[in-house]
């Protein structure tokens, strides 16, 4: 299953990327699929993305909340949420694929514990400020503003390495972008998807879903006799499979002596 | 209602949910309006404010 899922993450950041044009000329796509959101946390300001990101698009659409309701982009991640819910997470995150791989650096790990799991309430606390509360009050995307490493990683550096004219733009603000960026990705190195368990607004938003999204992880309650072998293996701040935290990866199969775990419909 | 059978509920009705939502959203213009946003480059995304 992993190696499935390795693929399905590599095949989803290549597609939602695939405006490679885009990388070479330092310009971003202006086609019409960016009327789309891909389901992951992928920045449209990224040379090569060809679709829009949630987030983004949901902070610009409460911006403007005043004059339009967001039905399109409130419904979009309605559907998200309700079919795949944080098999999003799990699948079809390229940042999330990002920091799967620098966690397979060799050093050592910190292991999950009761301090990550109160912290993994911190990204409600950022989608509810950041995400839906700056926007609204402030008319600005707060997230993408000041904290989204994906807009940092995959837009702000290509286009401003490519642009004389964004470099010379370039203040506190990119600065403090960049330093979260790499505290961000240095800290992936060391502990399993730190910005997914601690930050991400999106896996938050999508974890009010674990209870009654369509595909996901399901637990044969007759097979299952609660030895909590896939609690344990698990690298989450699960308390059990397919909670709020479990990201839908399916590791856990390997680890489950009774064959009680399976993915697929709920 | 068992909780099974309740959460089928809660499922169908939220995927008719987000499907008219989508439907009325893109009716008012939404999708043009996340395109136009999506075709300019995002200054704040990128850190240039």
């Amino acid at each position: 299953m992993e190696k499935r899922r390795k693929l399905i993450q590599v095949i989803c950041a290549v597609l939602y990327n695939c405006n490679f044009t885009g990388f070479a000329k330092g310009k971003i796509y202006q086609g019409d699929i960016k009327g789309v959101c891909v389901p992951g946390l992928n920045c449209y300001s990224c040379p090569g993305a060809i679709a829009s990101c949630p987030l983004g698009s949901l902070q610009s659409a409460l911006v403007s909340s005043k004059y339009k309701f967001p039905y399109y982009i409130l419904g979009l991640l309605l559907l998200f949420g309700v079919v795949l819910g944080r098999v999003i997470c799990g699948f079809l995150c390229p940042f999330g694929l990002i920091q799967e791989i620098l966690y397979k650096i060799p050093t050592p790990k910190l292991k999950k514990n009761r301090w990550t799991r109160r912290l993994s309430y911190v990204k409600y606390v950022i989608l509810v400020v950041f995400v839906v509360g700056i926007p609204l009050v402030w008319a600005v995307p707060g997230f993408c503003k000041y904290i989204c490493p994906a807009g940092t990683l995959e837009g702000g550096i290509p286009l401003v390495a490519m642009n004389e004219g964004l470099k010379a733009m370039t203040g506190g603000l990119y600065w403090w972008k960049i330093f979260l960026l790499v505290v961000i990705l240095l800290s992936s190195v060391f502990i399993f998807r730190s910005f997914c368990r601690f930050l991400c607004p999106l896996g938050a938003f999508y974890s009010f879903f674990h209870g009654v999204s369509i595909l996901g992880m399901k637990v044969d309650a007759e097979k299952c006799n609660h030895c909590n072998a896939c609690v344990a293996h698990c690298k989450m701040d699960v308390k059990k499979v397919g909670d709020r935290e479990c990201i839908q990866c399916g590791e856990c199969k390997e680890h489950c002596r009774q064959c009680a775990l399976t993915f697929g419909k709920k | 209602m068992g909780y099974k059978k309740m959460k089928k509920y809660v499922r169908k009705g939220l995927l008719i949910a987000a499907i008219v939502l989508v439907l009325m959203g893109m009716s008012e213009g939404g999708f043009r309006d996340v395109k136009n946003k999506a075709v300019r480059i995002c200054y704040e995304c990128i850190g240039i404010g």
